[in-house]
């Protein structure tokens, strides 16, 4: 599902203080014979599992998207055709521009607007406040719910003949179809799932802010903002990271929800949605679908390496 | 039903007793965060609130009325969409996963956090990364794998990893793993280590070392990501949507794109099957909140 570890981030704040390493090494030679079997079978299990699940396959759908497979045929007949797949994909694939658009204006709206707002309940939410349970928990229920719920919840006010928005506003819009708003509507829907999500990364962080900085910056006699965007967000820089990178993971795995409003399509296409359709629809090409996927795998790459490292400094040391 | 009396009374309990201390900036925080978090709570509260009432009702009156308050779009949505049956393959799914997921997860995350190799460092990447990948961009290797591996009859009628349970928990299992072995791992490491030298000198195999020492004392933690990880393969859509074909197979979340059509001209009866599918999430979010909560801040505490 959609959902992407929160409990690195807070754990990033504040890295576990290094454990002595010495001496780990040597004790190897106490094991027996049957303890190195053990451990060997104790990793061996579910590397496979996960290498035969998800590596093998993040693997083959690059070779894939090299040729020309329908899908259907012995591997055997499979020609290696270049680029061409990805030519195709830029020059003769409709949905594929909007698609990228369609990710990028979700990235932007989750970075920009969400994120943001999820930081800013955060940090009122860090005060000592009566009720801030209740306003904690009404936040983060959005965050219980999967995108595919959420969809049908959404659809509740927005659908045209029986929302409540339409009948609010006494407007006859199709919110989920109507292809120049629609995007718009799912990603208010995403959004508000998203705010309490930032909200329950940043409220962990906050709560682990060593509290002397806070009252060094208060005797320095730095207003509130101040002392936050100057001294508490650069020391939490390591959960931004973890933030942006949760935040463009989200955009591009965006699914469920324009899944079960229309299968993405109509002014809902995104990349996930195009390469499921190209597997699953009635159209499959293989090939075609693998370059899109492709494509999804080598951003997300990029930014998981990103996140690896942040969360594995000082690991090594 | 349920949901109503668990969200609505603290709303009304705990919003109110801001006026102790009435200093303007407090008052204004404190509309401020009501008005957010009402406004949170609407969409499901809205849903609740549909769910109750009948759609002649609704439909005459419009949805911006009161009255027509009845259950029985619930008896309906329950029959029609046979969410018994479906509740029920969640359950085949999302039990045996989680269970598989902690398992699996705390055996790599104990060889990790017990030895300091080098390649642990590699071992960690891979799981945490795997975690992290679009589950589209493998769609299409294992849509052809799923289709290829056979599976004895009695395993599934499909005879088919694909369109089978144990494709799905497959699948879910090696999707989590990556998740749970790094927090078990951060959590394990942080155990002394006197506890290890004091099995040894026992004579302990690792394997008791595993299961013994470790283990119980990873009960917190295993907990948390219990809550979470049910929580999420409860809620796992794709994978069952591409995966599975049969739809008397399909577990809840995905069974819900199939209702759409049934469902589609009566939107009380659809925010009745939406809130029958949140009462699962919904009791373990409000009965093991500590847990979820705790799983959200587990490193920071380092247990």
């Amino acid at each position: 599902m959609s959902d992407l570890p929160l409990i690195q981030a807070d754990r990033a704040v504040e890295p576990p203080a290094a454990t002595t390493n010495r001496g780990r090494g040597r004790r190897l030679r106490l094991l027996s014979g049957t303890d190195r079997v053990v451990i060997t079978l104790m990793v061996l299990i579910p590397l496979l599992l996960v290498t035969a699940l998800v590596w093998l396959p993040a693997l083959a759908t690059v070779v894939l998207s090299g040729t020309d497979w329908d899908g259907i045929g012995p591997l055997a007949d499979i020609d290696f055709v270049g680029g061409r797949n990805y030519g195709d994909v830029l020059t003769n694939y409709p949905p594929f521009v909007p698609a990228v658009q369609h990710n990028l204006l979700w990235l932007a709206v989750l970075f920009l607007v969400a994120t943001p707002f999820g930081m800013f309940l955060a940090v009122l939410l860090d005060k000592e406040l009566r009720g801030s349970r209740f306003y904690q928990t009404a936040l983060y229920l959005p965050v219980v719910l999967s995108l595919a719920l959420i969809g049908f919840v959404w659809q509740l006010i927005y659908s045209r003949d029986q929302g409540l928005l339409n009948a609010v506003l006494g407007t006859d819009v199709d919110w989920y179809g109507d292809p120049g708003v629609n995007i718009w509507a799912v990603m208010l829907a995403s959004g508000w799932r998203h705010v309490g999500y930032i909200m329950l990364l940043y409220l962990a962080g906050l709560k682990g802010v060593d509290p002397s900085l806070r009252e060094a910056a208060a005797v320095d006699g730095a207003s509130e903002a101040k002392s936050f965007f100057r001294v508490i967000f650069p020391v939490l820089r390591p959960i931004n990271i973890i933030v942006l990178v949760v935040t463009v993971i989200e955009s591009l795995r965006a699914f469920d929800l324009v899944w079960v409003v229309n299968k993405g399509r109509n002014g809902l296409e995104l990349l996930s949605a195009l390469v499921t359709q190209n597997v699953v629809g009635e159209a499959s090409r293989i090939g075609f679908g693998s370059a899109l996927a492709t494509i999804m795998l080598v951003v997300s790459l990029v930014f998981i390496t990103i996140y690896l490292v942040t969360v594995m400094r000082g690991e090594d040391r | 039903m349920s949901t109503g009396t668990l969200t609505r009374p603290p709303a009304a309990e705990q919003a109110r007793p801001t006026r102790r201390r009435p200093t303007p900036q407090r008052v204004v925080l404190h509309v401020f965060l009501a008005a957010v978090a009402i406004g949170w709570l609407f969409p499901v509260l809205w849903a609740v609130l549909t769910s109750l009432r009948s759609y002649e009702y609704t439909a005459s009156h419009g949805y911006v009325s009161f009255g027509g308050w009845t259950i029985d779009n619930y008896v309906t949505a329950w029959q029609t969409a046979e969410f018994g049956k479906h509740f029920l393959n969640s359950v085949y799914i999302t039990v045996p996963a989680v269970l598989l997921t902690l398992f699996l997860a705390s055996c790599v995350a104990f060889v990790i956090a017990r030895f300091s190799w080098k390649i642990n460092l590699v071992l960690l990447g891979l799981f945490t990364a795997a975690n992290l990948l679009p589950q589209q961009a493998l769609l299409i290797p294992l849509f052809r794998l799923f289709t290829q591996v056979p599976l004895p009859e009695f395993m599934s009628d499909s005879e088919l990893l694909y369109d089978s349970y144990w494709g799905l928990i497959l699948i879910n299992v090696a999707f989590q793993c990556g998740f749970c072995v790094f927090v078990l791992s951060n959590y394990m490491k942080a155990l002394p280590r006197d506890l290890y030298e004091a099995a040894m000198v026992d004579g302990a195999s690792i394997w008791r070392q595993y299961w013994q020492v470790t283990m119980p004392l990873c009960r917190p933690a295993l907990a948390a990501l219990a809550t979470l990880e049910v929580t999420w393969i409860y809620n796992e859509f794709f994978w069952a949507t591409v995966l599975m074909r049969t739809g008397d197979k399909f577990p809840v979340t995905s069974s819900l794109n199939n209702l759409r059509g049934e469902f589609f001209t009566d939107n009380n009866l659809v925010s009745a099957g939406s809130v029958l599918v949140a009462i699962p999430t919904l009791v373990i979010f409000f009965l093991l909140q500590r847990h979820f909560v705790r799983g959200l801040t587990l490193g920071a505490s380092k247990g």
